[in-house]
Order: structure tokens, then C-alpha cells, then sequence
């Protein structure tokens, strides 16, 4: 039998096994190399895993879909960059399971929220939008303030990050080897076995939502947008530093 | 359409389904085909233009390159890539060209001079409105009117909690403000708290229980309360510790114009002096740039009360 376009079709196995394997070489070649070329993340200082209390505050984050409204990536063009600042480093997201990236903005890009807003603000404004902002379409999320914030499981959602990578210590070995990355008082952050020691003390630290006698959930989500993108220091690097790496 | 099944060129595939059901056989339309092979062309010249095929640890870079200054005033020259054409665009495109003349004119000029040319004044009140309403307009509201009395200082009335002079909005600006008052709920009995707040309503021309308010005035003016520490004994308030002016009828934390009897009047002012205030400006220096910083101080100026 001739080998044309017709056996292909009639022949809906061969057709299966045919298709997988062009779209799989699509995927592969755009896909697998960023694993092992050297450049895809930058070398760059002071970016760590997320404490225990700010990782319960982006479980908050991705369990009310903040992420289909907001995105969480500022692309290299001048009028990003004039709005929300300097424009997102893959190093920035190298501990996100799963990254906040995004493309739709129906929102603000909230890569660099971190310190723009007063805690207060955040409180007021996640509890209703236009008690500060009138013109806002934000929804409400009134019962972040309601809710006791759930830490009993803490160790469990740090071990299944350490399971994907994310350098979270449950031994002095890998303590040892934070200190060395991170420094010592990142690496007492990043100890699974003090998690929720951690998350207490921090949520005690200041005032996240303005009531420092009960632990919500609306302190977790407040420390975690405060810290969204100002964990490196840009005045160190030179301009075209970052070029480098494409 | 020409019904095709006449045209004897066309081939069919050769099954025939319930009898008559055929499918033609047609060959691709020769405009579809040829724009086929155009982008497979096109796909061979980007490969060889811009970054590409990965390799081992690294990827083709393509012939394309960008050129731009690095920090040191040094032209660096690398291969194509969006982040070097960002660094371009921001120091050579025709936008940013357009911008940094301004730019450099209004960093250069004093506040006086900014303020008396028409055309740096119209160039500042369309940035800053822009700059404004991306990270002030938040919480001061667009325009510097907040939504709700209480929360955020309104910029566009004379009253100052740290001064309304171009250097104390600058410097608010850079360095960000703690607004602090202690709370009293600890340290006074809600009847104490009572009297003063009768007290402040009278400062500002309001009426009150004037009993109470005579009481409140000694421990107003007594080391009990310590008010005039901040606010000072004739209760206007210093610019140095964010203390208001009590005596102005413009409420910034209490919203006294919106609590309707003279009763509600009292009771949101004892709850701020129940409570105390923590407020919080963020710092803006290493967000904005120093121009920014100037050219918002003039717009901020220019809303309506900068002294």
C-alpha cells in the first residue's frame, strides 16, 4: 500500500501515535531545554522561599483565585515598567509551586505590591474595595478577617513543597546548607520542624490586619502581598545585567 | 458555488457511505500552499535572526543584535533579546526621548521656576496626574479627595496634619509618615474620655456639654490626658509629631461632619481618643525616582493647600 495522507486518516491508531509525537516535539523543544540551559534563571541576591505565615497567606491567594484577576509578571516594555517597576526576573518566581505569572490583567499586576500599600490599606481594601478605592470592581472577601487562619497542617504544605524542590529543612544537613545559601536568619524560616513556632512569632511581629489578638486569615494573605516583590535589591545590579541571561 | 461532483479534476477518496455519501479528494488551494512555504522561509530567517535552537546548556543567539549604555556610560553591544531592547527603548526610543527633555528640564529647576513656566507646569500636571493616580489614588483618592473621611488625609483642603510646605510634602513623599496617637482606653475611664471629647468639640466651635467640657479641658490640658503635648494647649496641633489642628472644624480621623446629633458627634471622637491612631504613609524613594518624587510634590502642592 502506497504510504499517503489517506492511510494516516483511515487509520485513526497511527494517526494517534503521529499527532502525540508533533506535538510533543512542539512542546519539547520550547519546554525542556529551559531546564538545563544555564541562563534561565539569573544569579541574583536575596530571593528565598516564602515563611510559613506568607505561604499560608498565597494558599489564600490561590484558593480565592486572585490570580484570575491579577497577574504577577511585569514584561520588559517602558510602560510596565514606569507603572509597576522594574520588570520580573525568572529568579523572582524560582520557589513558586505553581508560579502566579498570568496574562490577564482585569486587575493591577501585583508583582511589585509589596510595601506600596500600608497593611491597613490591604485590610481595608481586601475587605471591601470601595471603602477606599470607590470606582473599584474588586469583590469583597469580608470573612478573611472572619476566618481563623488554619496553620495546623503548616508542615505538611512545606513538606510537599520541599517534595518539588523548594529548599524548605528538615534536617541539620539541609539547615546547615540554607545557612550557607540564605544566611542564618532566613534558614530558621526555612526549618520545617519550627514552622509553626515561625508562623506564630511572625504573625505577632506587626500589625497585619489590625487586630493583633486573633490570628486570621486576613494576616497570612497581608504578609504575603507585602513581601511580593521586594526581595531583590535592583540598585545592586548593573543595567544589562539581567540582559545577560537571554 | 459550482456543484464540483460534475468537475471530472476532482478526485474522491474512493469510499461511498449509505450508498451515495462521498468525500472529495481535493488538493490544497495553491494561495494556502504557497503561504506554507513563505512562513517555513520566514521561520529559517528568524532562526537565524534571533535567539532560536537550544544547544547542551545554551541556544543559537541569532546575528541580531541590540546596542545600548550600561550603568557606566559604556556602550554594550549583545545579541537580540527583549531585555536589552527594554534598556533601548528606555534610554533612546522616541517616547522616552520626548519625556526625558522634560524630564531633565523640570530635575534641573527649582520649585519656584517649575511653578512659574506654563510649559513645566503643563508637563508636570499630566505626568504627576498619571503618577498620582498609580500609586497615590489609592488611598488619598483620585484627584487627592479620599472616599471616606477618617481613613486617608485629603490633599485638596488646608488642613495639614505635617505641613503643607513643599519640603514637608516632599520629604512625606521620600521618607513616608507614622501618624501615632496612643490609645487612652487603658489610661482614662470612658466618663474621662467623655469630658475631653466634649472638650475638643468645643475647640472646634462645636456645641457641647459645657460641665463636661470643663472637666475635659483639665485633663486636656493636665498631665492626666497630656493632649497638648502634641496638639498643643490651644489645641492647633504640630506639624513635627502629625498632630492635628483641633481647632479647625476639619475632622481627619473622626468623621464628626457625618455623625448626625451632637451625641454621635461626641462618640466618634471618643473612640479615636479610646483607641489612639496608627496610620501609615509608605516610603516612596525607592519606588520613584527623585524627579517623580519632585514633580508630585508640585501637583500634590498645587491640588488646593499647599501653604
Amino acid at each position: 500500500m502506497k504510504f499517503n495522507h489517506e492511510s494516516i486518516e483511515i487509520n485513526s491508531g497511527l494517526m494517534l501515535v503521529l499527532t502525540l509525537l508533533a506535538i510533543s516535539i512542539g512542546g519539547l523543544v520550547e519546554i525542556a531545554p529551559l531546564y538545563y540551559i544555564e541562563d534561565t534563571i539569573e544569579k541574583v541576591d536575596g530571593v528565598r522561599p516564602y515563611t510559613p505565615l506568607e505561604q499560608r497567606g498565597r494558599d489564600i491567594y490561590v484558593r480565592e483565585g486572585c490570580y484570575t484577576c491579577h497577574s504577577q509578571m511585569i514584561r520588559p516594555f517602558r510602560d510596565e515598567d514606569m507603572r509597576y517597576g522594574h520588570y520580573s526576573l525568572a529568579a523572582e518566581s524560582q520557589y513558586d509551586h505553581p508560579f502566579q505569572w498570568g496574562s490577564k490583567r482585569t486587575g493591577p499586576d501585583l508583582a511589585r505590591v509589596g510595601g506600596k500599600y500600608s497593611n491597613a490599606w490591604q485590610t481595608q481594601h481586601l475587605n471591601n474595595p470601595r471603602d477606599v478605592v470607590p470606582e473599584s470592581i474588586m469583590p469583597s472577601y469580608p470573612w478573611l478577617l472572619k476566618n481563623d487562619l488554619d496553620y495546623s497542617d503548616i508542615d505538611a504544605r512545606l513538606r510537599a513543597l520541599r517534595t518539588v524542590g523548594v529548599p524548605y529543612s528538615t534536617n541539620d544537613e539541609e539547615y546547615a546548607a540554607n545557612v550557607e545559601k540564605f544566611g542564618v536568619e532566613v534558614a530558621e524560616m526555612l526549618d520545617i520542624n519550627k514552622a509553626e513556632k515561625n508562623l506564630l512569632a511572625q504573625a505577632q511581629s506587626q500589625n497585619w490586619d489590625g487586630d493583633n489578638t486573633r490570628l486570621t486569615e486576613m494576616d497570612a494573605l497581608v504578609a504575603y502581598l507585602q513581601v511580593l516583590g521586594t526581595m531583590v535589591d535592583f540598585t545592586k545590579y548593573d543595567e544589562g545585567y539581567f540582559a545577560e541571561f537571554r | 458555488m459550482a456543484d464540483q461532483s460534475q468537475n471530472k479534476a476532482v478526485q474522491t477518496t474512493g469510499h461511498a457511505w449509505d450508498g451515495d455519501l462521498q468525500e472529495f479528494n481535493n488538493p490544497l488551494p495553491t494561495w494556502w500552499l504557497w503561504a506554507f512555504y513563505a512562513s517555513c522561509v520566514f521561520t529559517v530567517v528568524y532562526w537565524i535572526l534571533y535567539p532560536a535552537w537550544p544547544i547542551g546548556d545554551t541556544y543559537t543567539k541569532g546575528i541580531a543584535t541590540t546596542t545600548f549604555q550600561n550603568s557606566k556610560g559604556e556602550e554594550v553591544t549583545m545579541g537580540w533579546n527583549t531585555r536589552a531592547e527594554f534598556i533601548k527603548d528606555m534610554q533612546s526610543g522616541t517616547e522616552a526621548m520626548k519625556q526625558a527633555e522634560y524630564l531633565k528640564k523640570v530635575s534641573a529647576a527649582s520649585y519656584e521656576e517649575i511653578v512659574n513656566d506654563p510649559d513645566m507646569t503643563a508637563f508636570t500636571q499630566s505626568i504627576a496626574k498619571v503618577l498620582f493616580a498609580d500609586n497615590c489614588a489609592a488611598c488619598h483618592g483620585v484627584g487627592g479627595q479620599p472616599a471616606l473621611v477618617g481613613l486617608y488625609p485629603n490633599l485638596r483642603d488646608d488642613a495639614w496634619l505635617w505641613g503643607g510646605k513643599l519640603s514637608q510634602i516632599q520629604h512625606a513623599i521620600v521618607a513616608g509618615r507614622n501618624g501615632y496617637m496612643p490609645a487612652f482606653g487603658e489610661v482614662l475611664s470612658n466618663e474621662k474620655i467623655d469630658q475631653v471629647a466634649n472638650y475638643v468639640m468645643t475647640l472646634s466651635g462645636l456645641d457641647a456639654d459645657a460641665a463636661k467640657a470643663s472637666a475635659g479641658k483639665a485633663i486636656f490640658q493636665g498631665d492626666e490626658g497630656g493632649c497638648y503635648y502634641c496638639h498643643t494647649s490651644a489645641g492647633t496641633g504640630m506639624y513635627s509629631q502629625g498632630a492635628a489642628n483641633l481647632t479647625d472644624a476639619v475632622w481627619t480621623v473622626a468623621n464628626v461632619p457625618g455623625a448626625e446629633t451632637n451625641k454621635d458627634k461626641i462618640a466618634v471622637i471618643s473612640k479615636v481618643i479610646k483607641d489612639g491612631i496608627q496610620r501609615k504613609m509608605p516610603a516612596w524613594s525607592e519606588r520613584l525616582s527623585e524627579t517623580e518624587i519632585k514633580l508630585l510634590t508640585v501637583y500634590v502642592h498645587g491640588l488646593g493647600g499647599g501653604q
